[in-house]
């Protein structure tokens, strides 16, 4: 019988799990086995006290060394639970803290890792994509311990009461030579990505193009963009194309950088629904929506590639004129729910 | 300001514009004409390159390219690729394709790097993409780090900037759009990249003149090694069957097509 270790972080502020965290408990469970869940963080005990009814044996390392996500130190870190608990399937999810690191560990137990797993089956088959999300492959691997990091969004998530751990320590030592100084976010007024948001909302380069007119008008696009988003709540997405000719200096949406970009070079986000504003729904760019469930594009090309069975209604309209009228009508709705919020 | 030795690990990978199909070969999956179809410089690890090569020339730094992939597909990349920054190329002549064993390709990578000559480690910074476009597993440079014994390492690199008394400040990337900011002290290092902040440098004949004096007598004298499978074992490979039914709308008009989407984004 496989001895499955679950391996989970404290999030960033240093006090609760992830919800990741809890979808790789969930999916571990699945697989019927009994489980030891490993937790890496400073202090862990109410983490580990909210998996406690999960039945598992509950390893940790704890110090605060191991609260910054640093290679070093979670590489020791994961190492040690890998060892104390002798096990030969680790599951844990797909943060950047561990995808960061779980691969270089897997090498130290001469194991292997899988990592962006969208299924995993009782038989530990995996499922995974290859080609930047063009070609999806079932595999399986007889090396041990076998490392499997799972993407979010894609088990459920382990719900059950908190309890009182019974948590084993493993006391590890590290001597980093990197410190984490701190988080660099976008000005709150640039906030554009938002990973929760139910819609995505790709800008293409069609908006810096000439328009009808004959000119282009960056200005008017950012203006209307910049109003969906404050009207839908939507995390903005781009094509490749449209960030490149912001590094090539060309006149450009001031707000988009390289993280906002979708498709074969850039992210594959998950959301309910999406909505592309002049792209050319061609593969490259079609790949960042492989994860979107409802997708829907406005574009003037009645053949672009969309048109081909891969968003789900297409619009061939002027963008600007739809998201002028979108932002109006976002707007009005938005002001209708606030008077009916103030009578209540 | 210190200098590097740089080494830029990156793999090529088809042009992302062409259709892919998977077949089965006698050695695993594989892509349908994978060798006619046209490469390019894997993406992410071209960003590396071209952030690696802009470190190099401020700090006076050494840069290397080191290469796994068929030994004609990779000069035919290097044509173009070569006329953008000067390195020196380190070749692996080896299988191309997304479905070989990162560890192995790792092992690979690491034993060319090792056998660089003049290499001095403690200044070694390793740079590649974060994830290949092919296997996208994002592995291969942890295990690189590792069989070189380099335990300071970074994945989804956007930038480093590198102080007087060696030490570097790197940001990388992390949920939600923003960057984790870390301080090194110093070399040795691996940085898997992701975008970065470099433009793709244009096409320069005469670095490209530069480069090619070294990368066709390095090509002609290229290590063959096989990539092994490992223990790898893949049941299905397939495209994905989903095609939506698409509905096409020419004649809505803006009004309409508004109040449609509003309706939709509310539901």
């Amino acid at each position: 019988m496989e001895k499955i270790l679950v391996l989970v972080h404290l999030d960033e502020a240093g006090t609760s799990l992830p919800k990741t965290a809890f979808e790789a408990v969930g999916a571990a469970l699945e697989l019927g086995s009994p489980i030891t869940i490993g937790i890496i963080g400073d202090n862990v005990q109410s983490a580990a006290d909210a998996l406690a009814t999960t039945g598992a044996r509950i390893l940790a390392v704890s110090a605060p060394e191991f609260s910054q996500p640093r290679y070093s130190s979670d590489a020791a870190a994961a190492e040690a639970l890998c060892r104390a608990a002798e096990a030969t399937i680790v599951l844990a999810p797909s943060t950047s803290r561990f995808s960061r690191v779980l691969p270089g560990v897997a090498y130290r137990l001469n194991g292997a890792a899988e990592t962006h797993i969208t299924g995993l089956n009782p038989d530990l088959t995996v499922t995974r994509w290859f080609y930047r999300q063009r070609i999806e492959a079932t595999l399986s691997r007889a090396t041990r311990p076998w490392f499997l990091l799972l993407d979010p969004g894609t088990h459920a998530a382990w719900q059950g009461a908190p309890g009182t751990a019974n948590l084993e320590k493993i006391a590890v030592t590290t001597t980093p030579r990197t410190t984490v100084t701190g988080i660099r976010s976008p000005q709150q007024d640039q906030q554009t990505i938002r990973p929760d948001a139910k819609l995505l909302f790709v800008a293409g380069a069609g908006w810096t193009k000439k328009q009808a007119d004959g000119q282009p008008h960056v200005a008017d696009a950012e203006i209307l963009i910049k109003g969906f988003l404050n009207n839908s709540g939507a995390s903005l997405g781009s094509s490749k194309s449209l960030v490149d000719q912001g590094s090539e200096n060309q006149a450009v949406l001031t707000f988009l950088t390289h993280l906002n970009q979708v498709g074969q070079t850039g992210a594959t986000p998950r959301h309910p629904k999406g909505l592309s504003t002049c792209c050319h729904g061609e593969e490259p760019h079609v790949v960042g929506w492989r994860f979107i469930n409802e997708r829907r594009a406005i574009n003037l090309d009645a053949n672009c590639g969309w048109a081909r069975g891969k968003a789900d209604v297409v619009y061939v309209a002027d963008a600007f004129e739809v998201t002028k009228k979108l932002n109006a009508l976002l707007a009005q709705k938005h002001e209708e729910k606030l008077a009916v919020a103030a009578v209540l | 300001m210190p200098n590097f030795h740089i080494v830029v690990c990156a793999g090529i990978v088809p042009d992302p514009l062409q259709t892919l199909e998977p077949v089965t070969t006698p050695t695993g999956p594989g892509l349908k004409n994978e060798m006619m179809l046209p490469a390019v410089l894997d993406p992410w690890a071209g960003h590396s390159l071209y952030e690696a090569a802009a470190l190099a020339e401020k700090t006076g730094s050494k840069l290397w390219l080191v290469s796994l992939a068929p030994k004609a597909k990779l000069q035919q990349v290097m044509m173009t690729v070569a006329q953008k920054v000067k390195f020196e190329l380190v070749p692996i002549d080896g299988p191309l394709g997304g479905f070989t064993d990162a560890y192995s390709v790792a092992a690979a990578l690491a034993d060319a790097i090792q056998t660089i000559p003049d290499l001095d480690r403690t200044k070694l910074l390793v740079f590649g993409g974060w994830e290949s476009a092919t296997r996208a597993a994002g592995v291969t440079m942890q295990v690189v780090g590792e069989r070189l014994g380099i335990t300071e390492q970074f994945q989804g690199v956007d930038e480093i900037k590198v102080s007087d008394d060696g030490s570097f400040e790197v940001l990388e990337r992390i949920e939600g759009g923003r960057h984790q900011v870390s301080k090194c002290t110093a070399a040795p290092a691996v940085l898997g990249w992701a975008t970065g902040n470099l433009p793709e440098p244009r096409n320069n004949p005469q670095v490209g003149m530069v480069n090619m004096r070294t990368v066709m007598p390095a090509l002609q004298k290229a290590k063959a090694v096989q990539i092994a499978a490992g223990t790898l074992a893949y049941n299905a490979v397939a495209l994905p069957k989903q095609q939506r039914n698409t509905r096409v709308e020419k004649n809505m008009s803006p009004d309409e097509i508004a109040r449609e989407i509003a309706m939709w984004i509310e539901e």
